[in-house]
């Protein structure tokens, strides 16, 4: 019992030698079947390297452009050949010349013969496969494909225009069923017999000659009609990527390679003399392995798929600069934005920080300095706190700090004195939590006292520039992250919005909020918006503040309204 | 499993802004007269020392450079290359006063040359570069770097280049980009004395690891990337002044190209398009900048003197004075060299698709 191996092969020739060296001294027959495109003189090497082994055969060249149909006639000639010359072979297996045996193919040909009947081809009808991209799939079948894909592209990509609005179908030979797969098989050999003597097989080779890339549909077509049991898979490891191109093995995949338990694999880089010098070794090893099981090593290849796709969010960097609308998330993870909670409460960065158990930042985007947590100058990943350089670009001075700081969330305070150039972004990141308190500014103002002209000029300049702030976020449209309450209304009960956020921000059981955050000097506030007022501004965005009451939490319904009373 | 497509490949589409008519006429412009500027003065001004651009093979990788003075770093440059499996360095020795020239023309895989005329002058050594790139290397993978810049990619440690150029030609990318890594030593410049043939990373193993800013640039379609140890301790003033660090040293050469400004940029401007757009991760490498070496304190002194470098050299007078004056890059922040894999994850580099 015997396995027979048809070797295709184009390029690395030396390695495609001495694969078939190795497998022919193991006493199993190969049929080499060499590109007829390959030179000559590459070609007589090759015959020359393998004149010493008697079962090793050449088939007739054909020449096998990708795509086309001279692979299949290359394939059908190498396997009667095969089946000519061997008749001891029980299970042909198609390889290619950057295939590499993993198991010893003694192993290989005792696990064939304990199944004998069975052809291993992957084999799926084209309702069914999930993986053919960019359209042409069933297509394949119903149109004519002569001209090469790689070299003629556009008179490719036009025949197939031409021929979908001229409706061009073509007939598919009664009863049978196209299939399609990896061209990599091992069939029995009644089964190969019967698709090479198949009496109707003219007629099949006449159609699957216009199919597009027929080597992946021809036997996993016919093999339906002759075989007596179908096991739909491929014995030849081979992955692909998100393009269709073969990932290639390295010698850093040696034990990627082991752990599969499969028995062979492709493609191999033909300068990966490692795992050469591994998997060609006369083995010594008697062990029986488990099953060949490609689904081990499957996470790592749609992990590169992932990153290769979807990339990691939040990260920008030389080979990963997404167009707008394409970022996905535009940070890394959730971060939190306070904006005016600081002008309310005194020492409200130390007490969140307290609250939290985490960092706590100051005004990030302040005119003169990044206020970093704890007074610091740097931030992890070497961020400085100098305004110029955040200045100069805000967005990746923001998306670093998150990126860099993964796995600690990051909060920060936020107003109309700072630096607003970030502040679309944050309307538009979807990991912005952004809590604010419109009109809170007047509150620090308030608290700073001074000469009431510049005063009220300074409340004018703010309120302009947190109206534009408000209508910034409220475009975002995102209001389930974006809190927005007015001064007054916030001031009515302030501490069960901030027990709702804390236990929002903080992980586990919800916790009644302990100790409050201190609100700071109230006295006499309302008599100073009343001030603001007569002097001819109007602070639209702090609500209504009582006018001679001291504010005091939890007042709810004993109001003054002096908007209602006074028009401005 | 077998998944092909008759779309542009994922990831790349759309990626470059496009540009007027009269502007790609007026690149084009640009990169003939680069071209032919390189060949002039590569035939004026280029004095062979030694020729052993005979031996290289076809499909060889050949590294073009440029140096002055690099007798300390020359051991570890050859060794790291040659370990890369670059086959061939063609490199242009400009006014040497060192043992940079006697050591490299006793090499057997180096073809030299020798340059007494102005490196400003030659844009930089760019001039040079162009005309030996368009002369030897047509078809070949180019790689195209400082003495000072030692390149690293994903899985460089057990994957010669030839595997990462065989792996780019089958994806069909014609150049790899990467970010200029300014390495620093531990404590104030200067200090930490190396011995020539030393592995950098043993004297100047730390780096920033994210304080980098990324601006698309429409013209030349390349991402002009900044920040690092050098924006944050000479430039924080002016930020807009700090150095480029993107670079685009790899690429499969044609005679038609042309490098236009360093490395960081060269026509036609498709090779410059170098990152993913939509949202993936395309294949990245970094350059180990070795600048701050023990001998940069010294160097800065007389480069301050020499007024050879950049484009506005009195912009820089204020950096070297800096320089001069051995300031400590390091901080309770900065990340030591650990690997590739660490550089992967800090987001520096990627290996894109490159499993």
């Amino acid at each position: 019992m015997t396995v027979g191996y048809i070797m295709l092969c184009h390029t690395a020739l030396h390695r495609a030698a001495q694969v078939a060296t190795h497998w022919a001294e193991s006493g199993s027959p190969v049929v080499i079947h060499l590109d007829a495109r390959v030179r000559g003189a590459q070609a007589e090497r090759l015959s020359a390297d393998l004149a010493v082994c008697d079962t090793i055969r050449f088939s007739p060249r054909h020449a096998c452009e990708w795509g086309m149909w001279g692979m299949v006639e290359a394939t059908l000639d190498a396997a009667r050949l095969m089946l000519e010359q061997f008749p001891g072979v029980r299970h042909i297996c198609l390889v290619s010349g950057s295939c590499l045996p993993l198991r010893p193919p003694q192993e290989f040909a005792d696990w064939l013969a304990g199944q004998p009947e069975t052809d291993f081809i992957e084999s799926v009808t084209t309702a069914d496969v999930g993986w053919t991209m960019g359209g042409l799939d069933a297509e394949r079948f119903t149109l004519r494909f002569p001209f090469s894909w790689r070299r003629h592209r556009r008179l490719f990509d036009g025949y197939v225009r031409l021929q979908r609005r001229l409706h061009i179908r073509r007939h598919i030979p009664e009863g049978m069923v196209p299939h399609m797969g990896s061209q990599w098989w091992c069939l029995t050999r009644q089964t190969l017999a019967a698709i090479l003597d198949d009496p109707r097989r003219a007629e099949f080779d006449r159609y699957f000659s216009r199919v597009w890339i027929p080597d992946e549909s021809y036997f996993q077509s016919l093999v339906r009609l002759h075989a007596r049991r179908v096991e739909s898979r491929s014995l030849t490891l081979s992955k692909f990527d998100h393009q269709g191109k073969p990932h290639v093995f390295y010698d850093d995949h040696l034990q990627l390679l082991r752990r599969s338990d499969c028995f062979i694999a492709r493609k191999i880089w033909p300068q990966a003399n490692r795992l050469y010098r591994e998997f060609l070794k006369p083995e010594a090893e008697a062990a029986p392995r488990a099953e060949p099981n490609p689904g081990k090593i499957d996470r790592l290849f749609s992990r590169a798929a992932e990153r290769r796709l979807r990339g990691r969010p939040g990260l920008y960097m030389q080979s990963r600069f997404p167009a707008r609308g394409r970022e996905g998330a535009l940070t890394a993870q959730p971060y939190t934005v306070f904006a005016g909670y600081d002008d309310v409460f005194d020492g409200f960065e130390s007490w969140l920080s307290k609250s939290l158990g985490a960092r706590v930042h100051g005004h990030l985007f302040a005119p003169e300095r990044a206020e970093f947590a704890g007074g610091e100058t740097i931030w992890n990943g070497c961020l400085t706190d100098s305004a110029a350089l955040r200045d100069y670009d805000p967005q990746r001075f923001l998306t670093s700090l998150i990126w860099n700081s993964r796995g600690e969330r990051q909060t920060f305070q936020f107003g109309p004195r700072d630096h607003q150039d970030i502040l679309p972004f944050l309307a538009r990141d979807p990991h912005a939590r952004i809590c604010m308190i419109s009109g809170a500014w007047a509150v620090r103002l308030f608290r700073q006292g001074g000469d009431f002209e510049s005063q009220r000029r300074e409340a004018a300049r703010l309120q302009k520039i947190e109206t534009a702030m408000i209508d910034r976020l409220r475009a975002a449209q995102m209001p389930a992250r974006i809190d927005i309450r007015p001064l007054a209304e916030f001031l009515e009960d302030p501490f069960e919005p901030l027990e709702l956020l804390l236990n929002e921000l903080r992980p586990g059981p919800i916790r009644a909020l302990s100790e409050p955050p201190r609100l700071g000097e109230m006295a006499g506030f309302g008599r100073f918006v009343q001030n603001l007022r007569n002097q001819g501004m109007k602070p639209v965005l702090l609500g209504d503040i009582p006018l001679d009451e001291p504010v005091t939490p939890g007042r709810r319904g004993a109001r003054s309204r002096l908007t209602e009373e006074r028009g401005s | 499993m077998t998944a092909r497509r008759i779309l542009p490949p994922a990831g790349r589409a759309g990626g470059l802004p496009a540009v007027s008519p009269a502007v790609a006429l007026r690149l084009r412009g640009r990169r003939q007269y680069l071209i032919l500027r390189g060949q002039r003065r590569r035939l004026r001004e280029l004095t062979s020392v030694t020729d052993r651009t005979r031996a290289i093979a076809p499909g060889a990788i050949l590294l073009f450079a440029t140096l002055r003075n690099e007798e300390n770093r020359l051991p570890w440059f050859l060794a790291h290359y040659r370990r890369l499996g670059v086959t061939q360095f063609l490199i242009v020795a400009n006014n040497c006063t060192d043992g940079s020239e006697a050591l490299l023309r006793d090499q057997p895989d180096v073809s030299l040359w020798r340059s007494t005329a102005s490196y400003k002058a030659s844009r930089f050594g760019m001039d040079w570069m162009n005309g030996l790139l368009a002369r030897y290397g047509h078809g070949h993978w180019c790689l195209t770097v400082d003495a000072d810049e030692l390149l690293i990619y994903p899985h460089w440690e057990t994957r010669p280049l030839p595997a990462l150029t065989d792996w780019l030609d089958a994806q069909e990318i014609p150049a790899l980009g990467t970010m200029m890594l300014d390495l620093y030593p531990e404590g104030p410049l200067g200090e930490m004395p190396s011995r020539p043939g030393q592995d950098p990373l043993e004297t100047i193993p730390w780096f920033d690891s994210g304080n980098y800013t990324l601006k698309r640039q429409s013209k030349l379609g390349n991402l002009w990337i900044q920040g690092g140890p050098r924006a944050r301790a000479f430039f924080s003033p002016a930020p807009h002044r700090a150095p480029t660090l993107g670079k685009v040293p790899l690429v499969r050469w044609h005679w038609r190209y042309a490098y236009v400004s360093s490395t960081h940029t060269l026509l036609p401007r498709h090779l410059n398009d170098r990152a993913a757009t939509t949202g993936g991760e395309d294949i990245s490498g970094l350059l180990l900048h070795t600048k701050f070496l023990s001998t940069i304190v010294e160097k800065s002194r007389e480069e301050a003197i020499r007024g050879e470098h950049f484009e506005n050299s009195s912009l820089y007078n204020g950096y070297y004075t800096a320089l001069s004056s051995a300031p400590q890059l390091q901080t309770k922040h900065s990340m030591r060299y650990q690997g590739w894999r660490g550089l992967e994850a800090l987001g520096l580099m990627s290996r894109g698709g490159w499993l």
